[in-house]
């Protein structure tokens, strides 16, 4: 049987203010235990939350980025529970009126442009942690994260392959970070993502049974728990199973979801409107004010670099996945006067790829923009190689100096004088008579032998292009 | 409306109380009484009527992003039964 797979995913990213959702204790990670936890996250009794002005703005700046309808009107709501990290036994959630309703996200897959769905945005206040390590057979309880404001971001079941969850959860994420409301950090759950996963028989309308997937803290694990969720809701159907709705834990370890041990009941959060919260008003003036301090967005700028550099689809696409990546590109662009897919493939090809090896991100480039754009810009002129280019790259990595300032000091300037390259190439054929006479009777391939000859002479510094027509000239003679 | 046993013991267990078992029965004609107090309410048409979040007529006042909480931490753990390194300490939970 054909399977069509049905997914949806729920992220939570934490909104970067420097106080909490509804306290102005800070949220400041990593911090000595309870050191950023005041009365209000302590849920002490007599206090009361004030709503965070920055944590609407900037959910309502997200809403205005997923073309999603900002709630004039919103409320906040309990959700009741009992865990030790939540000292109120309820979090301040929002339930019928969130602050986001209906938007949408374009992703790209394989070429392909599609939509997905986001039924509704939220703000809600974060727990604490609970550390299950060795204390003396108890748990101990860190509330520094309780409070912390979140914006739960709900999709659409629109996603049917691991690999669009996957493009969906990179395009949210890139757009977070553009909109600086969430620093996007996977590893400390800055931004974190539960996927609902199901399976159905191709042609089939209803969805089958979902199975929630929690602890997805990057996307490789994402993709790589979905594929293993997919791959056992089938075999469990087709063996004459049935999938049962619960939540699941992904194990990065053994690469498998496990059963999280299933709730005797189901979760009755028993939702009700906070007391102690007047509804929340957003006034047309502000939603307005919020719109024009809004920065381009990762679709216009990629739009825009293939108008203003002529870049295609794809180097446009890659450039702009990031602000930091897509400022880094034009500041390169602006300094080095060159082509900008010159550029582009620089940034793209050897830096990207030093980059990826030395697990650094374009903020944290040894290289920094101006002094690539002093490379691309001797290549552009022709001072240097494009090979040669590459060992520049290596020592602009390396040290502190400037393109002009190796290419200087290690002798890399580019022979482009036809009569030295022309003496270096009579002196190499004066030294291989008997290859010289193989080429001439037909063997062609030992072209490439004269010109290794030619750039091991020069060490390498023949500007390539001159070195070929002279050579071949001068062969023929 | 009338709550079963069962209804009270769910209840009861959902906001964490103890209730003895010979209690039960009264609790449910208790609870209810005060269910079918409030079920009269339902006779009035409220389609057209917008659910009221709060009974105050007034909106949320914002505050600005400024942090002015200090560090407390040993005040409040003052009042706490167990602390190590930080920590409040409470029976062990695993999910």
């Amino acid at each position: 049987m054909q399977w069509e797979t049905v997914i949806g995913l729920e992220v939570h990213a934490q909104l970067a203010t420097r106080s909490k959702i509804f306290s102005a204790a800070a949220t400041a990670y990593g911090a000595e235990p309870n050191t950023q936890a005041c009365t209000i996250d302590l849920g002490m009794p007599g206090v009361l939350p004030v709503l965070n002005a920055e944590a609407v703005r900037m959910a309502v700046k997200f809403g205005l980025a997923i073309n999603a309808r900002v709630a004039s009107r919103s409320v906040f709501a309990r959700k009741n529970y009992f865990y030790p990290d939540l000292p109120k036994g309820y979090q301040i959630s929002q339930y019928d009126l969130p602050v986001v309703g209906k938007g949408k996200l374009n992703i790209l897959v394989d070429g392909e442009v599609k939509t997905v769905g986001v039924t509704r945005a939220h703000l809600e206040e974060d727990a604490g942690k609970s550390l299950h390590e060795d204390f003396h057979g108890l748990t101990g309880i860190d509330l520094n994260r309780a409070g912390t404001p979140l914006l739960e971001i709900v999709s659409e079941p629109d996603m049917r392959s691991a690999k669009e969850a996957v493009a969906y959860l990179k395009k949210l994420h890139a757009l977070v970070r553009y909109l600086e409301i969430c620093d996007g950090n996977m590893q400390e759950g800055s931004f974190r993502c539960d996927a609902n996963v199901s399976v159905r028989p191709k042609g089939q309308q209803e969805f089958g049974t979902r199975a929630e997937i929690k602890n997805l803290n990057s996307f490789r694990f994402v993709e790589k728990a979905i594929n293993f969720e997919v791959e056992r809701q089938i075999e469990l159907i087709e063996n004459g199973g049935k999938v049962v709705q619960e939540t699941r834990l992904y194990d990065s370890v053994k690469d498998e979801t496990r059963s999280m041990r299933s709730k005797e009941e189901a979760n009755d959060y028993r939702y009700f409107p906070d007391p102690d919260l007047l509804p929340l008003e957003i006034t047309a003036d502000f939603i307005a004010e919020v719109h024009t301090s809004l920065p381009e967005l990762p679709d216009a700028k990629r739009d825009r670099f293939k108008t203003h550099y002529g870049l295609g689809d794809y180097d446009a696409t890659v450039l702009t996945a990031t602000r930091e990546l897509a400022d880094y590109f034009e500041a390169v662009v602006a300094e080095a006067g060159a082509d900008a897919k010159l550029s582009a493939n620089w940034v793209m090809g050897d830096l990207s790829g030093a980059l990826n090896k030395a697990g650094l991100e374009i903020e944290q480039s040894p290289v920094e923009a101006s002094r690539l754009a002093g490379l691309v810009r001797r290549i552009n002129d022709e001072t240097i190689s494009g090979k040669i280019a590459k060992q520049v790259f290596e020592a602009l990595w390396e040290s502190k100096d400037s393109a002009d300032d190796i290419i200087e000091k290690q002798g890399l300037k580019q022979i482009t004088d036809t009569g030295a390259i022309e003496s270096i190439i009579d002196q190499i054929i004066a030294n291989n008579p008997e290859q010289l006479a193989q080429y001439r009777s037909g063997k062609d391939k030992l072209f490439g032998f004269f010109v290794g000859q030619a750039m091991k002479a020069t060490q390498g510094k023949a500007n390539p292009q001159q070195l070929n027509d002279l050579l071949k000239a001068k062969l023929q003679a | 409306m009338s709550l079963s046993t069962k209804e009270v013991n769910k209840i009861a267990w959902l906001g964490r109380i103890a209730i003895d078992d010979d209690k039960i029965e009264a609790y449910a004609r208790d609870l209810s009484g005060i269910l079918d107090f409030v079920e009269q309410m339902s006779v009035l048409d409220t389609s057209t009527v917008t659910p009221m979040a709060h009974p105050m007529d007034q909106t949320q006042r914002l505050r600005p992003d400024h942090v002015t909480e200090e560090n407390q931490r040993g005040l409040f753990q003052a009042n706490a039964p167990l602390v190590d390194a930080g920590l409040y300490l409470v029976p062990k939970v695993i999910e």
